[in-house]
């Protein structure tokens, strides 16, 4: 499996802190923050694994979850889904929609790296 | 308590504490509830036998009631006993304690009331905390900084060989988002401050009401049989319901409720609603009933049998909101007014006119919502009466409805938390911070 990941996150100092993390652990790093675009540029990129915020301008994390998995081309892409601590409907309804992962907003950053590596693995 | 209230008096009092009828109480002690009432009003002397009975079916000492250590007192200081099992062995002493210290179990008695009265205001705080649409959003935004913290934390702690164009960048994130989260954490101590002014309040009975029907999710089976019970049966059911104005709203919902579900008996109207793709015009006209019956009938139904959650809120003419149920990502306050861009006020400056649009709540997550909304005269104020006007909306999510395309209307929940700064009907500044 190649390591290109696309993380679709508007919060731009989580997004800076996620990509110098994974980065220097050798993958390959797009963003993107627009709810609205997010599953154009998903196709468009081709990535190997998508960390995806719940809470997005334009469209919502779920919504996008849900596209992803509609198609043929894409219902096997592992999908990481960053919730907020607490929000366990959050969490509930992005399982039913077919999330591979789940992170809990404030996570650690081993827990990323050890995430998106199992992510990749499995 | 005063001690030289009358038999007569202390009789009404210990029946009312055990909220007993006059004519129930009259029947065990086998008088007419007429003389009963002569006797609590202190018009006949009572003594011997019936005041015997009557203390008895009181649960109380025959002399509680005549030299009165007040029943209320006794009552009040028998339930504080109740919560506190250890003291239990004492009980008997009840009446010696409350006649010979009088002032001390009134302070007991009072001190009982006032714990549960605080434990009350608790329970509702705590209910308050996970239903209030700001607070949500600030701890979401305060999570958020939060993540970016520790994250940029970490990478400058942790990373020895750092670059030091990444690293001077990272301080300055460091430095904003601490910046962001002590405004974030500002507005919601403000906030908090603010609230507590009303933390003695009780819950509204409205509340009380609301909590009943979500914990059943607003749907009722028993009032959907063939022949359903009495309205008051299902009450009787219902101790949750503690306050006697909650009760009577309550009774005034489910009465409605039986009555819509008469006229649109639940199968054959889920089905047709399911047909028409919940459009409560045609429905109206298939069921003959008002348009607004028909929104009712829409809340009242499982998710299940309607294909998806629907939300509605009603009005009355100074639009008050009488009736709340909330779906994901449209947020109804709590208290206070409501956005006055909300086609339901629209609806309710234009009686009788229907309303269909399309609005987008503001929000972190934008969310598109198909509402009806119908402003009507309620029915039984007659021709010679005010006319009492009373408006509703009907909310559909984009997963229960088909929207029509076009521009949605921007709306907000109300002006407090609304991010949407240049409102033409804004009427007071939002307490959001920038950026939110």
């Amino acid at each position: 499996m190649g390591k290109h990941v696309l993380l679709i996150e508007d919060e731009p100092n989580i997004i800076e802190a996620i990509r110098f993390l994974l980065s220097r652990d050798g993958w390959q790093v797009d963003t993107h923050s627009d709810g609205t675009t997010a599953l154009e540029k998903v196709m468009e990129k081709r990535p190997d694994i998508v960390i995806l915020d719940v809470m997005l301008p334009g469209r919502s994390g779920f919504d996008i979850l849900r596209d992803i998995r509609a198609d043929a081309d894409l219902a096997a892409l592992p999908v990481l889904m960053l919730t907020a601590k607490g929000q366990v409907k959050d969490r509930e309804l992005a399982e039913r929609l077919g999330a591979s992962r789940f992170m809990a907003k404030p996570f650690s950053n081993t827990e990323v790296l050890e995430t998106v590596r199992a992510l990749a693995g499995g | 308590m005063s001690r030289s209230g009358l038999t007569g008096n202390r009789i009404r009092e210990r029946r009312t504490v055990l909220g007993l009828r006059q004519a129930d109480l009259a029947r065990s002690v086998g008088i007419s509830p007429s003389y009963l009432n002569l006797i609590e009003h202190n018009r006949r002397r009572i003594g011997g036998k019936l005041l015997v009975e009557l203390a008895r079916q009181l649960g109380v000492e025959a002399s509680a009631l005549t030299e009165g250590a007040g029943a209320a007192l006794i009552g009040a200081l028998r339930e504080a006993a109740a919560d506190e099992p250890e003291v239990a062995p004492d009980l008997q002493r009840i009446e010696d304690f409350a006649g010979r210290f009088p002032g001390w179990a009134g302070l007991v008695a009072s001190h009982h009331r006032r714990v549960r009265e605080l434990e009350r205001t608790v329970e509702m705080l705590t209910d308050r905390m996970t239903h209030d649409p700001f607070l949500s959003a600030s701890l979401h935004e305060v999570i958020s900084t939060v993540t970016a913290i520790r994250s940029t934390a970490a990478i400058l702690v942790d990373t020895q060989d750092i670059d030091p164009d990444w690293q001077r960048r990272f301080h300055r994130n460091l430095s904003d988002d601490s910046q962001r989260l002590a405004e974030g954490a500002q507005a919601l101590v403000a906030y908090l401050d603010e609230g507590a002014g009303d933390a003695g309040a009780q819950s509204s009975p409205q509340e009380e009401v609301e909590a009943y029907l979500r914990a059943r999710g607003y749907h009722l089976p028993e009032l959907e049989r063939a022949l359903p019970p009495a309205p008051e049966r299902l009450l009787a059911a219902a101790p949750e319901l503690t306050s006697a104005p909650a009760r009577e709203l309550a009774l005034a919902h489910l009465r409605r409720y039986r009555r819509d579900a008469e006229l649109m008996p639940l199968a054959a109207f889920a089905a047709a609603a399911r047909d028409t793709g919940l459009d409560p015009g045609q429905l109206a006209q298939r069921f003959g009933v008002d348009p607004g019956a028909v929104f009712r009938r829409l809340a009242a139904l499982p998710e299940a049998l309607v294909g998806g959650p629907v939300g509605l809120v009603t009005c009355d003419g100074s639009g008050t909101l009488t009736f709340r149920k909330p779906v994901t990502g449209f947020a109804l306050p709590r208290f206070g007014a409501a956005c006055a861009l909300w086609p339901l006020y629209q609806a309710l400056s234009r009686p009788m006119a229907p309303l269909r649009a399309v609005v987008e709540p503001a929000g972190r997550m934008p969310a598109r919502f198909l509402t009806y909304a119908l402003c009507q005269p309620m029915a039984g104020a007659g021709f010679d009466g005010p006319q009492v006007l009373e408006a509703a909306m009907l909310i559909l999510p984009e997963e229960t409805a088909t929207l029509p395309p076009g521009e949605a209307q921007p709306i907000g929940t109300s002006c407090r938390i609304c991010p949407r700064r240049a409102c033409i009907a804004r009427r007071e500044p939002s307490i959001l911070a920038d950026g939110f």
